[in-house]
């Protein structure tokens, strides 16, 4: 028998210490808010309804409309952005890339405002939101490969930073184009982050994606570890590097895109968790995914509730995801000089 | 059947431009097969070849028979392992991962490595000496532990052929020898390798044939008494080189006069 760095209890250690925290987290979350409840009238009121007792109906449409769907929401969307981060990292071979990085948010965020603008439903702005994104990723990839340069790393990020400015720029002008009334400030919001709108129907439409492209990472979980040997080493040890990178950059990308469609552009979680997950169990792609998924939901169901509860108005997600995720990676880039974690 | 692996009238190179054409070679099982040559005249491209990395520009390789534009990723990894020149994952994979992966054709598509794999992976570093070094981090590893963990990955892989390039790279003169040794055992347990060096020590100390490769092309394998003289070296490399013969018939290079043209011993 092997001795490995993480064992396997310690694994489910995590995974197990993670998820209490994270319905920790949720319960504390949905107490918060204009009208406050405290963390056991939640409890109780969740067990009288599953007892099938009667239950206040004002109470019951706060946290069934309002206050569960949101928490839901920005816990998926963390853990979404999360799960794409690990994956666009390993399969670019590159610890700094992240949806927002590659520039698929800006992209996914460029269907979604164009769909927006064309008043397009839910369903069609996460298509455009999806293509949007994809088309930013290959476009990205495209341009760092035919670059060829020494400095991949560097060439794959300044790609992403010019592909993804063109695609701001596009979101600039179609903000001109929108209706200042009602469109318009449906984008700019949007474009910051925010889950002040979430429904519940924006929770079950955009699940389907989000599993469809769960599983070709959880089953490829292995080949994932492989791919981030680089394409030589990869084909060399037996796997097929071009299938199956195609087949997980497309699952990221749906599953950011249909992140972006309910939630709009919330950048560094995709960056940042992945980074601290793997300082806690290690790079292995079996482990590091489901503690950064859940490291993510973590993440996002805190940042929410401050952005909902720091001032009067609601503070935009992306902004304080960004005040804390810049000095976080500032502190990570010192770090690695000593290799990457 | 035909054994080994054989190119035929291989050409390689890239789309702009050949390195080599009308390339003859045969790595049979059990021995060690070296190959020698300057900087840039495409021994790595050769590997690559070898391997199905890259395509063959004319010609074609075969292992044990079959064709390899006829095998797949996975076929090929069956059969031969490969030892690259690496700067090592971008990730802070552990050894005993990283040696695992050697594994992956072996393990399904939607399958991770079983205890079975681990057990391999175990008993590859420990053939190694290496097994301490199981839960370290590659990053932290010097050298020498690296190549042995490379070569433990090949080992995992458990193929009949081993490719390694440069294996005695940036290695201090024990760490060479060790890896040396251990290329020998693995010949010594009928697999059959091919090596690139820059030293033609190690083709005195462990190839049964050496091949030389400029940029005219590659020479016939030939023991490597016979294939490495002086007069070859030199117009090898570009530098007069001597060839000593110890009593014992151990062979050794030594640069040869510093002035004036190279003379026969």
């Amino acid at each position: 028998m092997v001795n490995s760095s993480v064992t396997q209890p310690q694994r489910w250690g995590w995974v197990l210490g993670l998820s209490l925290t994270l319905i920790g987290l949720m319960i504390f979350a949905a107490g918060i808010g204009a009208y406050p409840v405290s963390q056991s009238e939640i409890l109780a009121h969740l067990w009288q309804r599953g007892l099938g007792a009667s239950v206040s109906p004002q109470l019951d449409r706060v946290l069934f409309e309002i206050r569960f769907p949101r928490v839901l929401a920005s816990a998926i969307v963390g853990a979404v952005l999360a799960a794409a981060g690990c994956a666009y990292q390993g399969l670019f071979r590159n610890p700094l890339v992240s949806p927002d990085i590659l520039g698929v948010s800006t992209g996914a965020g460029l269907g979604a405002a164009l769909g927006i603008l064309l008043s397009l439903s839910i369903a069609a702005i996460q298509i455009l939101a999806f293509i949007g994104g994809l088309a930013t990723v290959a476009l990205v990839y495209a341009v760092a490969s035919l670059v060829r340069h020494r400095e991949a790393t560097l060439v794959l990020v300044l790609a992403g930073v010019v592909i993804g400015s063109l695609a701001g720029a596009t979101l600039s002008l179609i903000k001109v184009l929108a209706d200042p009334y009602d469109q318009l400030p449906a984008i700019t919001f949007w474009l910051l982050g925010s889950f002040a709108s979430i429904r519940v129907a924006d929770v079950t439409a955009v699940l389907p994606a989000v599993m469809v492209s769960l599983i070709p990472m959880i089953l490829l979980r292995w080949r994932m570890n492989v791919l981030s040997l680089g394409d030589e080493e990869a084909r060399a040890l037996g796997v097929h590097p071009g299938r199956l990178r195609g087949v997980l950059v497309i699952a990221a990308t749906l599953m950011t895109a249909a992140a972006v469609s309910i939630a709009g552009v919330i950048g560094w979680v995709g960056l940042i968790i992945p980074h601290m997950a793997r300082l806690l169990v290690g790079p292995n792609f079996a482990r590091l995914l489901p503690v950064a998924m859940l490291m993510g939901a973590c993440f996002l169901v805190l940042i929410d509730t401050l952005a909902r509860s720091l001032t009067a108005t609601e503070t935009p997600i992306g902004i304080l995801t960004a005040f804390f995720g810049a000095p976080v990676f500032l502190v990570l880039l010192a770090r690695s000089r000593r290799g990457w974690q | 059947m035909a054994v080994g692996i054989k190119a035929h009238q291989l050409s390689i190179g890239y789309r702009e431009r050949l390195l080599a054409t009308d390339i003859q070679l045969h790595v049979p099982r059990g021995q060690i097969v070296c190959l020698l040559g300057p900087n840039g005249c495409g021994k790595t491209t050769l590997f690559k070849t070898l391997l199905g990395l890259l395509p063959a520009r004319a010609g074609s390789v075969d292992i044990d028979g079959l064709g390899m534009h006829t095998l797949s990723p996975q076929a090929v990894a069956r059969r031969i392992a490969y030892v690259p020149q690496t700067q090592g994952p971008v990730f802070p994979y552990t050894v005993e991962e990283i040696v695992l992966m050697g594994r992956t054709a072996r393990v399904g598509l939607f399958s991770a490595p079983t205890l079975r794999d681990r057990e391999i992976a175990a008993e590859a570093l420990a053939k190694l000496h290496i097994a301490h070094l199981g839960t370290q981090t590659f990053p932290t590893l010097s050298g020498g532990q690296r190549q042995l963990v490379l070569i433990a990955r090949a080992l995992a892989q458990q193929t009949p052929y081993v490719v390694l390039d440069e294996p005695t790279a940036a290695l201090d003169f024990g760490n060479q020898m060790k890896v040396l040794e251990q290329i020998r055992a693995l010949a010594d347990a009928e697999l059959g390798l091919i090596l690139s060096t820059h030293n033609p020590d190690h083709a005195f100390a462990v190839a049964d044939q050496v091949v030389l490769m400029s940029k005219d092309g590659v020479t016939p394998a030939q023991p490597p008494a016979v294939q490495l003289t002086g007069e070859r070296l030199s117009a090898l490399y570009d530098h007069p080189i001597d060839v000593v013969t110890l009593a014992d018939e151990r062979r050794f290079c030594v640069s040869g006069p510093r002035q004036g043209t190279y003379r026969s011993p």
